[in-house]
Formats: C-alpha cells, sequence, structure tokens
C-alpha cells in the first residue's frame, strides 16, 4: 500500500504544483503519512485483505497500466467528456463529416490501441490549430494526441504515391520549395502565380488556384543578415538566438529585420544560428519523419546558442509553438526540454525582460494608423493573444482593434488544399466580416499564414507587431 | 517554514516581473466580476487564467438562490463509515426549503459559514446589479428581487435570478399553450419526455413536444455549434435556407397542443434547444418567431452550452472595455511570499518557464473541484495556486455522506474567508493579507442544491475586487 502513497507524491509533483502542495501538508500537518501494510506485509492485488472489509486504507488500487513518457493514457482518462474542446473546434463549426477533436483524442487513442483497428480517416481534416488544447479544462493533450494519430495514419495507412501524399508532402516540405524559389525569386514568383501554372497545379496537385502564392524576396533574410556583418551589438549578458523560421527568411525578410533592430535597440546581441523548419507544417500533414530530421539540427544549433548565454526568439507563433510543447511532446531527443525552456515569441520575450510600456509611454506613430489585429490560434495557447492589442493600446497614433475570437481558418497547409478550400473560408468569413468592420484597412498579426489568409480575404496589407515596435521605437 | 520553501524558489530568477496593481487569478464569472470591481475602484487590473473560461460550459442562467437545503438528516447517521455504492440503512435528509420566490429573505437560514452570511446580502445585490449593467439587454430578471422559474432542459422548472432574453418567452409563469421542438440526433434532448416532465410538475400552461426534421440534414452527430453557424448564416439545407427549413419542419405541429377540454389550441410560443444562432442569435429568433407567428424561446442546455458562450463573449467585451488587462493560456503554479505575511508574486508557467506576476493584491478565483480550482486525492484536498488552507475531515470517509442528495460535506469544501474575502488558516487568522478569494473556491456553499452559483460567484467577485483594490490603494 505504502508503494501508491509514493506514487501519488510524483504525481502531485509533476503536475507543477509541488510547491503548493508542500505548503498544505505542512500546514495541516496530514502529509503523506506511512501506513503499515494491511496483511502482514504481503501485498495483495486489492491492496487489502477480506478480514479489513470496513477499513478505508484496504481499498487502495493498485496501477494496472504500466506507465512512461509516451503513455497518453493519464490524459484520455482525464477527459470527462464536456466537450468544450468540440465547441472550441473551428473544423467541426463548418464541417458536420467532421466528428470534432474529443473523437480524435481520447475517444480514437483508445479505438488504436487494439491492432486491428485503424486510424479514422477524418484525422486529416484536422487543421491542428490546437485551439482544443486551450479549451479543455482537464488538460488532456489534445494536440498530442492528434499529432500522434496523424503521423501513424500517415506512415501506415496513407498510399505513398496518391496525389494527396505528394501534394501534402511538397506543402509540409514548404522550406524545401521557397530555398529552390529563392534561388530564382522573381521568376518564381511570377511562375508560381501564373494562370496557366495554378491551373495545372489544381487539377494535378489539388492546390486551388484561387491562392496567390506569397511572393519571394529578392534577399532572403539570412543574405541580409550577412550583407550587414551579423550583430551589430556585442553583449554577452544580453544575448539571444533569433529563430526566423522559413517564411521570415524566404518571403518576409522586414519581419526579420525588425526583430533585429528592435532587439539591438534594447541592447541584445542577436545571434542567427543556422536552422530548419520548425515542423509545424509536417506535424499538420503527419510527416512526423520530416518534421524530426528538421528538430535534429534545430535542437543542436539552438542549444549550442543556449550554452553561450541565449534565450531563443521566434517572431512566428507557430514556431515558437512547437519549439516549446510540440517537440518535446513529440521527439527524444537530447536537449529539447532546454529548447522547449528557452524559447519565447519575440514581443512576449520584450514584455517579460524590458520595460516596454515605460519605453512605449513617450513614443507615437508619425501617420496615424488603425490596425485590424487577429490573434492566431496557437498564440493563443501560448497565453499570447492579447499582448499585440495591450502593447499598443496606449501609443499615440495607433488604433488597435481586436477582430474577436475566431480562426481565419488557414491553419498553416489546411487551407493550400483544394479540397479545404471552401471550409478555409467558411471559417475564416467571420474574421473577414469583422476585419471588413475594423476602422483600420491595415491588419496585424504575428502568424504568416494567418496573414496570408487576411490578405487574401480582404485584400489588406498585414503587418507583423515587431514592425510596428520598430516605426514607434526604433525610429 | 511553508513561506521560507517558497520564497527559495530558484526558477523566479532572471527576469523581471509582471507588474499590476491587483492581479485576478481565474476566468471565469467571479474572477471577472473582481476584476471589473477592482478596475473601478480604481486599480490596474491584470486577469491570468489557465484554460478557455468555463463559462462555455454554464447554462447561461444566472442564479441568486434557489432553495435553502437542510443541513441535518431527517433521522441520525448510521455509526461507522458510510457505505458507498451499497444499499445499506441509507441515511435520509429532508426535502429543501423551495423553490424560493425572495432569495434574499432566504440568506438568514443558510449555515453561518456560508460565503453570502460572510459577505453579506447587500454584495449579493450589487453583484447581481453590475451583472445587469454588463449585461445589458441580453438578459432580463433585473426588475424584481424575485425569482424567476424557467424549464431547463432536463424538463425541471428552476429558480433563477436572471436569464438571457432568448430564454424570456419560456418562463413557467406564463399560461400561454406552448410547443416544445426537438431532433432525434440531439439525442441528450428529447421533447416529448420534456412536455411530459412539465406537464407533471404543474404548469399552469398547456404543453406538446414534437420531433421535427431539420438536423437530420446533417451529421448524426454534427456539433450544436455547427447547427448554430448554419442558422447564423442561413445557410442552405438541400436548397432551403436554414432558418427557412427549420420553420417548416415545426409548422405541421402547431396545432399540437391538446387542452383539457380536448380543444386544440394554436401556440402562442415554441421552445428550442439553445442553438438558435451565435453571433446572429437575435435575428435568428425574430425570423423564426416571424415565421412562425408565435415567440419563439430557447431551453437551457448542459454543455456544450451556447447561452454560456454568449455570456463568455460578452463578460471578455467588458473586462476589454473596462481596461482590465487579460491572458488565457498558463497556469499559476507557485507563490512567493514574503516576510511581512504578503504574497509578492505569482509565478505562471509559461510553457516550461516559471515568470514572476507581482502586485500588491491577488484575487484567486480559480473555481472549485469541477474547474480546478481545487484538486483532489485520497489524502486530502488542496488549494493548489497558492496553497491556502483547505478545512475538511482529517478522515476521508467523512468527506461525503450515502444518501447522493444530502447534505455532502466535499460540496462546501473551499476556502473560508473573512468578511473582506481573504482566506483564512486552520487557526481561523488572516493566511495573507493580500489575496481574496471569489466564486467556486470559496466553501461554505453547496450551490448545486442551492442553486446559488452564480449569486455566490457575483457576490464574493464583487466583495473580493474591491477590497483587492483598496489593499492596493495602500
Amino acid at each position: 500500500m505504502t508503494r501508491h502513497t509514493a506514487d501519488d507524491d510524483e504525481r502531485g509533483e509533476s503536475n507543477g504544483t509541488g510547491a503548493a502542495d508542500r505548503t498544505t501538508s505542512d500546514v495541516d500537518g496530514n502529509g503523506p503519512a506511512e501506513r503499515p501494510a494491511t496483511d502482514g506485509g504481503v501485498e495483495s492485488a486489492t491492496g487489502g485483505s477480506d478480514s479489513m472489509e470496513l477499513d478505508p486504507d484496504a481499498y487502495d488500487p493498485v496501477d494496472v497500466f504500466p506507465g512512461g513518457d509516451l503513455d497518453l493514457r493519464e490524459g484520455a482518462d482525464s477527459c470527462y467528456k464536456c466537450t468544450s474542446c468540440d465547441t472550441s473546434c473551428p473544423v467541426a463549426e463548418v464541417d458536420d463529416e467532421f466528428p470534432g477533436p474529443k473523437f480524435q483524442g481520447p475517444e480514437q487513442w483508445r479505438l488504436k490501441r487494439k491492432d486491428d483497428h485503424d486510424i479514422d480517416e477524418s484525422i486529416m481534416s484536422c487543421s491542428n490549430c490546437m485551439r482544443c488544447d486551450d479549451a479543455c479544462p482537464s488538460s488532456v493533450p489534445l494536440s498530442q494526441m492528434h499529432n500522434e494519430a496523424r503521423g501513424q495514419f500517415v506512415e501506415e495507412q496513407m498510399e505513398k504515391l496518391s496525389v494527396e501524399y505528394v501534394r501534402n508532402r511538397i506543402l509540409a516540405n514548404y522550406r524545401t520549395s521557397a530555398r529552390l524559389a529563392s534561388m530564382f525569386p522573381k521568376t518564381a514568383s511570377f511562375a508560381m502565380n501564373f494562370g496557366p501554372v495554378r491551373w495545372a497545379m489544381e487539377k494535378t496537385m489539388g492546390i486551388p488556384k484561387e491562392r496567390d502564392f506569397p511572393e519571394f524576396a529578392t534577399e532572403t533574410f539570412r543574405e541580409w543578415w550577412k550583407a550587414r556583418g551579423g550583430a551589430q551589438v556585442q553583449n554577452p549578458d544580453k544575448r539571444v538566438a533569433y529563430f526566423h523560421g522559413c517564411y521570415s527568411n524566404y518571403n518576409t525578410p522586414e519581419v526579420g529585420k525588425a526583430m533585429v533592430r528592435v532587439y539591438e535597440h534594447f541592447g541584445y546581441e542577436v545571434m542567427v544560428p543556422p536552422q530548419g523548419c520548425s515542423g509545424t507544417p509536417m506535424f499538420a500533414n503527419g510527416m512526423l519523419k520530416d518534421a524530426r530530421r528538421h528538430a535534429e539540427t534545430n535542437v543542436e544549433n539552438l542549444v549550442e546558442a543556449i550554452g553561450e548565454g541565449a534565450d531563443v526568439i521566434a517572431s512566428c507563433t507557430s514556431c515558437s509553438m512547437s519549439l516549446r510543447q510540440e517537440y518535446p511532446e513529440l521527439f527524444d531527443i537530447h536537449g529539447i526540454e532546454d529548447l522547449s525552456e528557452h524559447t519565447f515569441e519575440a514581443l512576449e520575450y520584450l514584455r517579460i525582460h524590458e520595460d516596454l510600456d515605460g519605453e512605449l509611454a513617450g513614443s507615437s506613430l508619425a501617420d496615424e494608423q488603425s490596425f485590424a489585429y487577429h490573434a492566431p490560434c496557437h498564440a493563443r495557447n501560448q497565453g499570447l493573444d492579447r499582448q499585440a492589442v495591450e502593447t499598443f493600446r496606449d501609443v499615440d497614433g495607433v488604433n488597435m482593434e481586436d477582430v474577436g475570437d475566431s480562426c481565419s481558418g488557414i491553419s498553416g497547409t489546411y487551407g493550400w488544399k483544394e479540397e479545404k478550400y471552401e471550409k478555409s473560408m467558411a471559417i475564416g468569413e467571420e474574421m473577414f466580416e469583422h476585419m471588413e468592420a475594423a476602422e483600420g484597412d491595415v491588419g496585424m498579426t504575428e502568424c504568416p499564414t494567418c496573414a496570408m489568409q487576411m490578405e487574401h480575404g480582404t485584400g489588406y496589407e498585414i503587418k507583423h507587431p515587431l514592425q510596428l515596435l520598430e516605426e514607434t521605437v526604433v525610429a | 517554514m511553508a513561506a521560507a520553501q517558497l520564497t527559495t524558489r530558484a526558477s523566479m530568477g532572471g527576469s523581471m516581473a509582471i507588474d499590476s496593481e491587483v492581479l485576478v487569478v481565474g476566468g471565469g464569472l467571479a474572477a471577472i466580476t473582481a476584476a471589473i470591481s477592482a478596475s473601478r475602484e480604481g486599480a490596474d487590473v491584470r486577469l491570468v487564467s489557465h484554460k478557455a473560461s468555463t463559462l462555455r460550459q454554464a447554462s447561461g442562467l444566472i442564479d441568486a438562490l434557489g432553495y435553502v437545503p437542510a443541513t441535518e438528516p431527517a433521522k441520525p447517521l448510521r455509526e461507522g463509515p458510510p457505505t458507498a455504492g451499497r444499499e445499506l440503512d441509507r441515511d435520509e435528509w429532508p426535502d429543501p426549503d423551495g423553490p424560493l420566490s425572495d432569495p434574499f429573505e432566504a440568506i438568514d437560514r443558510l449555515p453561518e459559514t456560508h460565503p453570502y452570511r460572510i459577505v453579506g446580502a447587500d454584495a449579493l445585490r450589487e453583484g447581481l446589479d453590475l451583472f445587469d449593467e454588463l449585461a445589458g439587454d441580453a438578459y432580463r430578471g433585473g426588475h424584481t428581487d424575485r425569482n424567476a422559474l424557467l424549464p431547463t432542459f432536463g424538463g425541471s422548472v428552476k429558480p433563477t435570478a436572471r436569464y438571457p432574453a432568448a430564454a424570456e418567452a419560456g418562463l413557467a409563469s406564463d399560461d400561454r399553450p406552448a410547443l416544445i421542438v426537438g431532433f432525434r440526433s440531439l439525442t441528450d434532448y428529447d421533447a416529448r419526455a420534456f412536455a411530459g416532465r412539465l406537464e407533471a410538475a404543474g404548469v399552469p400552461f398547456d404543453v406538446a413536444g414534437a420531433e421535427v426534421e431539420f438536423a437530420e440534414a446533417f451529421r448524426a452527430d454534427a456539433k450544436i455549434t455547427r447547427l448554430a453557424k448554419a442558422l447564423d448564416h442561413d445557410e442552405e439545407i438541400d436548397g432551403t435556407p436554414a432558418r427557412e427549413a427549420l420553420a417548416k419542419a415545426v409548422a405541421p405541429h402547431l396545432h399540437d397542443v391538446v387542452d383539457e377540454e380536448g380543444g386544440v389550441d394554436r401556440v402562442e410560443r415554441v421552445g428550442f434547444p439553445a442553438f438558435l444562432g451565435d453571433q446572429e442569435g437575435e435575428a435568428v429568433r425574430a425570423e423564426l418567431a416571424d415565421r412562425l407567428g408565435a415567440d419563439v424561446f430557447e431551453i437551457p442546455m448542459g454543455p456544450p452550452s451556447l447561452p454560456g458562450l454568449r455570456l463568455e463573449d460578452r463578460l471578455y467585451d467588458a473586462l476589454d472595455a473596462e481596461g482590465v488587462r487579460f491572458e488565457t493560456g498558463n497556469p499559476v503554479v507557485g507563490i512567493d511570499s514574503a516576510a511581512d505575511g504578503t504574497i509578492e508574486a505569482v509565478s505562471v508557467d509559461r510553457k516550461g518557464r516559471e515568470v514572476p506576476y507581482s502586485a500588491d493584491a491577488f484575487v484567486l478565483a480559480t473555481g472549485g473541484l469541477v474547474g480546478k480550482g481545487l484538486d483532489s486525492d485520497r489524502e486530502g484536498v488542496r488549494e493548489p495556486a497558492f496553497g491556502l488552507h483547505v478545512e475538511q475531515p482529517a478522515d476521508r470517509y467523512e468527506w461525503f455522506v450515502d444518501d447522493a442528495f444530502g447534505d455532502q460535506p466535499y460540496a462546501r469544501f473551499g476556502v473560508r474567508p473573512d468578511e473582506r474575502g481573504r482566506p483564512l488558516d486552520a487557526d481561523g487568522a488572516v493566511q495573507y493579507e493580500n489575496v481574496f478569494a471569489a466564486g467556486g473556491v470559496v466553501g461554505g456553499a453547496d450551490v448545486a442544491r442551492e442553486k446559488s452559483a452564480s449569486g455566490v460567484s457575483l457576490a464574493t467577485g464583487l466583495v473580493a475586487g474591491r477590497q483587492a483594490a483598496t489593499e492596493a490603494n495602500q
């Protein structure tokens, strides 16, 4: 029986409430107590013996199932079927064929434990927005369950020569395409959006012709970084390693440049270690092997930077989400927990470590501008959905309007699939309406694919909060 | 001892604290009430909550006090430990006092340790006033102290203080004949059984239930958010706009109600499960009413609850308008206390890194056992965020009684506050001078039996918020 008492203690600690636990047991004086075995020192399966029928100590159960890092049983058992996750799911709201996160998570997890049970193909309709994680009052690891089920489905059940698989693999490995395209950026930007090419892409690959491919920068962020001679500020006490991700590098280097200028303004030494894709588009397409390959590169290089005193900063909220949460959930790589602990989103980090309010107090934006701000779902899960609104609320010349808590609907690669395009736009409908109703005609968000969808649905120019911070603080 | 341990938490170092005058921990009705109350006293307020608000699981009804349940059994409890699940000599409890028509006059009959007795009837009244202001025209019932009687989806009639405008035409005190509409695919709700139960309860109107074809156009287990969205956008269902399609499905049943003399009445009001739109609820109800020639009302449901979601949206908008900063997604996992018996900061786990949030005063409004503001295992019941004292019998077999509907001691577990809302330690002394508690984490009320959850949140939230602001101003 005492064995289970020990187990209970461990669980209390790992719940992250260790300090409070100690307080309570100290105050009450009734912390876990050693109790004598009830049956002469021989443990029975039920933890008790017949003669102790009404003794509470005799009723303690035993753990029948083995634990372990990747055992999600505890998570599945924590679900009490309140369906908060289903209510928060933007896909279930427009697609009644989609059975919702409660099925995809704990219910499918139980089903797939049986060897002869296939993963339901509807797992591919989950957009990996992860809103269910935020909605669950019981902390069921829903997105982790979805990622694992999706990975297993793609690995074991998806036809590797199918158009869908090939298309998904290309979308998931956006970095590869982007790297090639940015060698001939102007040609690529033209060819990728050239009518006949797009018609052919829809017919052969299922990439909707309605969408405009993002333009490729003529100078990538890394090219710019090299050309400027790297860091302009040296400071062993304040170092950050910038995880720019694929999009800031190949498509919107102005976001990366804003990050560098803002951080250097605050006296940070910026490092730009070698890096791959954060893995977000790969998780969403069940390409876990690809994601792991990139993760190994990222963990190695970023952990090295951490060793030199840096914290890791991402400007994309999906990249920071991936490094913080999905990495340690899905991969067992040496140093991956350190990376998770040291990773922050760019604005978040400044709000924690600098007196940003004080810095912004006297500042103003030269040309008055209203922004329609959309909080990305992945920002929401990190507690960042209000940071842009609150940071700029009192800045002269800036009017920041939150366009509500709906999902943009693109969820990375989800909206880039022909069969999902209409649903993606239906999910985004509410955000488009709120953007149109908002005063400003410039959009703002931290997530590059949300930005794509915002621009696609409204025609607005979309900016990153770092760009506004650059304009107000650095300029 | 405990305080000394906590101040040495190493993870607090390294970053500047995120500072505010009043920090509210929690995201439900009590937390929002506290945050707005503190803000109106002039404090700079921040609210942090771990998960999306559990308001989305709430019915959307605002109860104050519907019943005063007995706290003594009808006959003495059997000797020895309770016998869960065994039919041995069960204890028996008298019926509760109620349904109450006036919640305020009954407060004196509650146990002395009840939060209403501690913070006073005026706190409840002011809390309801604040709610009326925040909810605006979306809610009804503020014109009187008296409870309204509202049918809920189990078929019972519940005394409640405030109710959504969408539910207004469903009042049980209304004597107009009513039709209750159900859908085969919504399995947790049977319209005919519902109507039967209302009749059995002796409601003063004729009522019939009908199951109609509409939700059948969707997948069998389509989420109610899907139905609401289809009605919001008036999507076409097999070529007919959703609102028209729903009205057409209901129309043949408008003469289903038969009165005592066998005469057939055309119904004057039609009740639906609460899925009539999310953003556009008012327009959806108006169009249905127009097409049906009858008032339309929603019957509050269990989770997932659209009335709860709508209330959540409205209250968070109010929070924003009040200038309160808020963030959701990361839990409070520990405290940093000073030698003078106050808390200086709490630490928030931001995906692996603990970040200190400092404040002059704190409001704890993290909910009860369901909301995870209280945690329990076989060894005890704890308040996990601040480590506050939770009064409880040492032997866990005294946490409950045999009768499921009896006076369950666990239902009243929680922190015990003083009249300013400050939690007390085991000796009855204030545990931290600058910590105030509100809502489900406060013990002493059996909110499920009393129908008092929202009222307790409003009353204690108001007091905790004001007192925290006062503390911060000193």
